[in-house]
């Protein structure tokens, strides 16, 4: 009854962020791909022209995703997940070659990316399926019928050689966590991965002298019901085969450019010669966006006046590489506040996941704030040079059509979903 | 529990973003500098270096351009090393040598890869310069000396060191500076402002367009034009008389302290220091440590300056009321205590008053003056103290303050000087009468002593000695244009004056007489040591005179000092006198004196000390003679040796 227009009861919070988003993603855009004098903004011969057009046909997918009845997207989860699906097979026998990844459609003079669609898709199966009162993510038989639902993609992307985008799909893990996972999971995941840093960083010695004395330490003075001992053993061995396995996938399965990149973020190349050769190549645009958000110092040199921008010292500026820009231009004091703006946007979704009465909305929600998280972490994260360069886009920021409408589809769905959980039940 | 994971990440990932920012951009980083930004090429525009002239508006030093490859290591991208080094001519080593040796120095900044092409190789260059990433040639200009003569007074300019560039902002590296003479003294004058211009660029290295429509961009400023006090016909023939010398010569105009000669021996020719030999030509004049070119005795070498100071003694004599011109002091061969004798004489006519003490130049006199002065105070220290005064009155004892950088004190000893030497109170006048004729504890340097000659020119005051005459559109310090006053009245001076002026009717410079001009002069000799193998041995005196012309209304004061030139009157005042009618009269009449020193060469004597055998000095050196030199006579490089090569 207190909500008479329902129509327009949607988190404006979370829109007035999208919206400041996207905006300040475009002027960077500009600045980052302009060159000469900007005549329109709609100048379809450079990148932030297009991107006006991006924007304003988001815009019309924003109004048609919420004048969409919210129950559509929980009616036709499956189906969506399955079109989805064959479009990312589809590329198998239609798609087009860039940069090494076989992930584009060309559509007239225009691409389009499957990969960014699948994610909203598998976050509505897999809200689907969670909801679902049959399931029980606390039974292992339904925890392996949810993980299908990411493999599927992740493994088709991974087969079109976009190992970035994969990665964002370990980013359900906190879905499935949310949702009952038990938490011995997540201490395994914790340790797995610190044992494989170990294994590269130091030697397998070192990884499994640590892993046993945490083993046996656990057993002997972490329980009251002590286990046989031959259960710790039996761990031990799966921690060395797990070290070896680290270090034999490391020298001999990893590709070329991906092992550098490892490399380079653990520090192991010692040698010198070899490092100015890979700071001349492989860390080149790391190297000159770090030097780029360095020169920037407290407040910036100011819109358009960014001279590492203007010069185009870091390649690919304007779309995996644009918090440079951001870093150039607007100082501190302006990437500080953008990451402010996502953790913002990203603790409203969760805060509103957590008041949505229905398991679906819930799940999606969580799916939503995972999702854009992983991409913000990764993507920030490889700018500034903390975390091995992953190529994935900066959610609304990023130059490119099919990352901005993918991101919109999944956020607004999420949006129209809130705006109608007053009629849960 | 569950609902905080992905929440507490959340929060923990921007907190080490937001970490990390500031790590990078706040507490890691200079301030921004457009000068550190490799996106943002400097072009600079070096601007003319100011003109040299002399003091009748002949051109000395003019300008050459020059071009430079320099390079910014670390925009040094990977090339066809072979193919550049074949351009330049150097080997694979050289560059790497180059390379490691500017990476050290900064990665970030230019420095020089080879100064100063030739202009064919610069020709080469000029197209393909493009095609090495890093590296792109800077014009400079150059000097270009229209003169051989008074490389000690113009300098020369070189290379910033490290040094320059930490702590004056102004100059980069490669920049070219005044290193020694006005070159170094009138730097910002000479070289006005470089212009900058900051171009954009992209990551091929390829300009954009002028960064910010050129708003920091700067226009050079050219240099400004100098004129030196220096006469350069007359630095000419002081240089030729001094050839196969050592020593010095100091003329002053006594109205005004303007400089008119400046002369070291042995010189160089400033040509040397000019270009891609500059380096190797400089180790070569700063290794010769016998013949030291790069020394200036004109300014820095401190001699004892002998008998011209006795005309002091006399001044100071005067002014505190111990003596009158009238009264006479007997000579009996020298100065005795009781029958112990302090100091000797010469042959001369006793006794004798103060004209005729100067006049023949008796030690004698001036030591029984000298007493007088310390002992009027009933303490020694005290009259040690006013003696000193009074010296140092005259410029010396101190420095001159004159606008070259380089100089010695000298030394005027007062009271403390020997409390310190003998204890407080445990000396009296007889323990330094030397100071009386110029030896003991007195040192000072020709320039010194050419200013105290124009102060008794001027009969009491002087002005601060100065190199420049006019700078274009610009006063030159008033310091130089304010007199300085002696403490000895004016009415002291006539008789000293005609003491002086009897010393070349009458006295010691009597051969020296110049046909026409009105000379006041005072002949020195000055006894000299020197370490030779660690065993102190005495060589043959110096030679030393001082002289001022004419007599009323002076035109020019001099100092003259040839090292090892034994009597006062032998070298020093043969060349004094030539100066000085060269000067006034714009010519030499006196042709058997020129003849003489033009003959005469110190040479043999000054390689005695080095050649390991035994020697004699003073009265058992026999005077060397040479082929009379002429102005055409090539210097080789190394000292004022006519080169073999050259003849
Ligand atoms: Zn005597």
């Amino acid at each position: 009854m207190q909500r008479e227009f329902r129509g327009l009861n949607f988190d404006w919070i979370t829109i007035i962020l999208f919206l400041l988003l996207v905006g300040f993603g475009w002027l960077n855009i500009m600045s980052a791909s302009h060159s000469g004098e900007i005549t329109s903004y709609f100048d379809m011969s450079q990148p932030y022209g297009k991107q006006s057009v991006f924007i304003i046909f988001t815009l019309f997918l924003i109004v048609l995703i919420l004048a969409l009845d919210a129950k559509f997207y929980e009616r036709f989860a499956s189906i969506i997940y399955i079109i989805s699906m064959l479009s990312l097979i589809g590329l198998f026998f239609f798609g087009k070659n860039v940069n090494g990844a076989l992930g584009w459609y060309g559509v007239g003079g225009m691409t389009i990316q499957p990969s960014e669609f699948a994610k909203f898709a598998t976050s509505l199966a897999l809200a689907k399926y969670m909801s679902d009162l049959q399931t029980n993510m606390k039974t292992f038989k339904d925890q392996l019928k949810a993980v299908a639902f990411i493999l599927l993609p992740a493994i088709l992307i991974l087969l079109q050689n976009d190992a970035g985008s994969t990665v964002v799909y370990a980013a359900f893990f906190f879905v499935f966590y949310r949702e009952g996972l038990q938490q011995v999971y997540l201490v395994v995941a914790i340790f797995l991965i610190v044992l494989s840093v170990l294994a590269l960083k130091f030697n397998v010695v070192v990884a499994v002298l640590v892993s046993a004395i945490l083993i046996f330490g656990h057993h002997f003075f972490g329980q009251k019901k002590r286990p046989q001992i031959f259960q710790p053993i039996a761990i031990l061995l799966v921690c060395i085969l797990f070290s070896f396995g680290v270090k034999y996938f490391y020298n001999n399965i990893l590709q070329f450019h991906q092992k550098d990149r490892i490399s380079l973020w653990l520090r192991l190349e010692k040698d010198p010669t070899k490092l100015h050769d890979m700071k001349q190549t492989i860390l080149y645009n790391l190297h000159e966006s770090e030097k780029a958000i360095s020169s920037g110092g407290l407040t910036g040199k100011g819109f358009m006046q960014g001279t590492r921008t203007t010069g185009k010292f870091v390649p690919e500026q304007h779309t995996d590489y644009i918090f440079s820009t951001v870093g150039e231009e607007w100082g501190f004091l302006g990437s500080a506040l953008l990451v402010i703006l996502f953790v913002a946007l990203l603790l409203r979704i969760l805060y509103l996941a957590e008041l949505q009465k229905s398991t679906f909305s819930r799940v999606y929600g969580y799916c939503v704030a995972s999702i854009l998280f992983a991409h913000f972490m990764i993507n920030i994260g490889m700018v500034m040079g903390l975390i091995p360069t992953i190529g994935i886009p900066l959610p609304f920021f990023s130059y490119g059509g099919s990352a901005l409408w993918a991101f919109t589809i999944l956020l607004f769905i999420f949006v129209k979903l809130d705006s109608n959980r007053i009629n849960e039940w | 529990m569950r609902k905080l994971l992905l929440l507490s990440i959340i929060v923990i990932v921007g907190l080490v973003f937001i970490a990390r920012l500031f790590y990078l951009q706040v507490y890691n980083e200079d301030p921004y500098s457009l000068f550190d930004d490799n996106a943002i090429r400097k072009v600079y525009d070096y601007p003319k270096r100011g003109y040299v002239y002399d003091r009748n508006d002949n051109l000395l030093v003019a300008n050459q351009p020059s071009y430079d490859v320099m390079f910014i290591p670390r925009e040094v991208k990977a090339m066809d090393t072979l193919e550049f080094c074949n351009l330049l001519k150097i080997t694979k080593e050289d560059f790497i040598k180059f390379y490691d040796k500017a990476y050290r120095y900064s990665p970030r900044l230019p420095s020089v890869f080879i100064p100063q092409l030739s202009r064919i190789e610069y020709a080469v260059l000029q197209e393909k310069i493009r095609k090495y990433q890093g590296f792109y040639i800077q014009k400079r200009s150059l000097r270009d000396y229209q003169t051989t003569i008074g490389a000690n007074v113009l300098g020369d300019i070189g290379e910033v060191n490290n040094y320059i560039i930490e702590n004056e902002p102004y100059y980069k590296s490669g920049d070219l500076i005044g290193k020694q003479g006005v070159e170094l003294s009138y730097e910002e004058v000479l070289r006005g402002v470089k212009g900058i211009k900051f171009i954009q660029k992209d990551r091929f290295n390829r300009d954009i367009g002028p960064y910010k429509d050129g708003i920091y961009d700067t226009l050079p400023q050219p240099g400004k034009d100098i004129s030196i006090t220096i006469d350069s016909k007359l630095q000419e023939y002081g240089e030729l008389l001094m050839r196969h010398k050592h020593g010095g010569i100091i003329a002053i105009e006594p109205s005004s302290g303007e400089i008119l000669a400046m002369v070291s021996a042995p010189s160089y020719n400033p040509n040397l220091l000019v270009g891609r030999q500059r380096s190797r030509n400089f180790s070569k004049l700063y290794t010769d440590t016998i013949a030291k070119p790069l020394f200036d005795r004109s300014l820095k070498a401190q001699y004892a300056p002998g008998s011209p100071f006795k005309v002091l003694s006399a001044l100071v004599g005067l002014q505190e009321n111990v003596v009158t011109t009238q009264d006479q002091f007997s000579c009996r061969g020298g100065y005795y205590l009781g029958s112990r004798r302090l100091t000797g004489c010469h042959a001369h006519a006793s006794p004798l008053s103060m004209n005729q003490g100067i006049a023949q130049s008796c030690n004698a006199y001036f030591v029984n003056v000298y007493r007088r002065i310390i002992d009027k105070y009933d303490k020694p220290h005290d009259g040690m103290d006013v003696w000193s005064n009074h010296i140092k009155s005259f410029g010396l004892g101190d420095y001159l303050g004159y606008d070259l950088k380089i100089g010695n004190k000298g030394r005027i000893p007062d009271g403390d000087f020997y409390d310190k030497w003998y204890g407080k109170n445990r000396w009296s006048s007889t323990y330094n009468i030397s100071n009386s004729i110029g030896q003991g504890e007195v040192e000072a340097t020709p320039i010194q002593l050419a200013n105290m000659v124009a102060a008794i020119a001027n009969r009491g005051h002087f002005f601060t000695p100065h190199i420049i005459k006019k700078i274009e559109g610009q006063e030159i310090d008033e310091k130089y244009t304010t007199p300085n006053h002696t403490t000895i009245d004016k009415k002291h001076f006539e008789p000293v004056v005609q003491g002086m002026f009897d010393v070349y009717n009458t006295g010691t410079a009597y051969s020296l007489r110049v046909p026409g001009i009105d000379i006041c002069g005072k002949t020195g000799t000055a006894e000299n040591f020197k370490k030779i193998d660690g065993k102190t041995t005495q060589l043959t005196d110096h030679s030393i005179f001082v002289a001022f012309a004419p007599k009323d209304n002076p035109k020019i004061a001099i100092a003259v000092f040839v090292e090892n030139g034994y009597w006062g009157s032998r070298f020093a005042g043969r060349i004094a006198s030539l100066m000085i009618e060269k000067y006034i009269k714009g010519e030499v009449t006196m042709n058997s004196m020129e003849n003489w020193i033009l003959t005469h060469s110190l040479e043999d004597e000054y390689a005695k000390p080095y050649s390991g055998k035994p020697f004699g000095i003073n009265r058992q050196s026999a005077l060397q003679v040479i082929d009379k030199i002429t102005k055409d006579t090539v210097i080789n490089p190394i000292s004022n040796r006519p080169s073999p090569f050259n003849q």
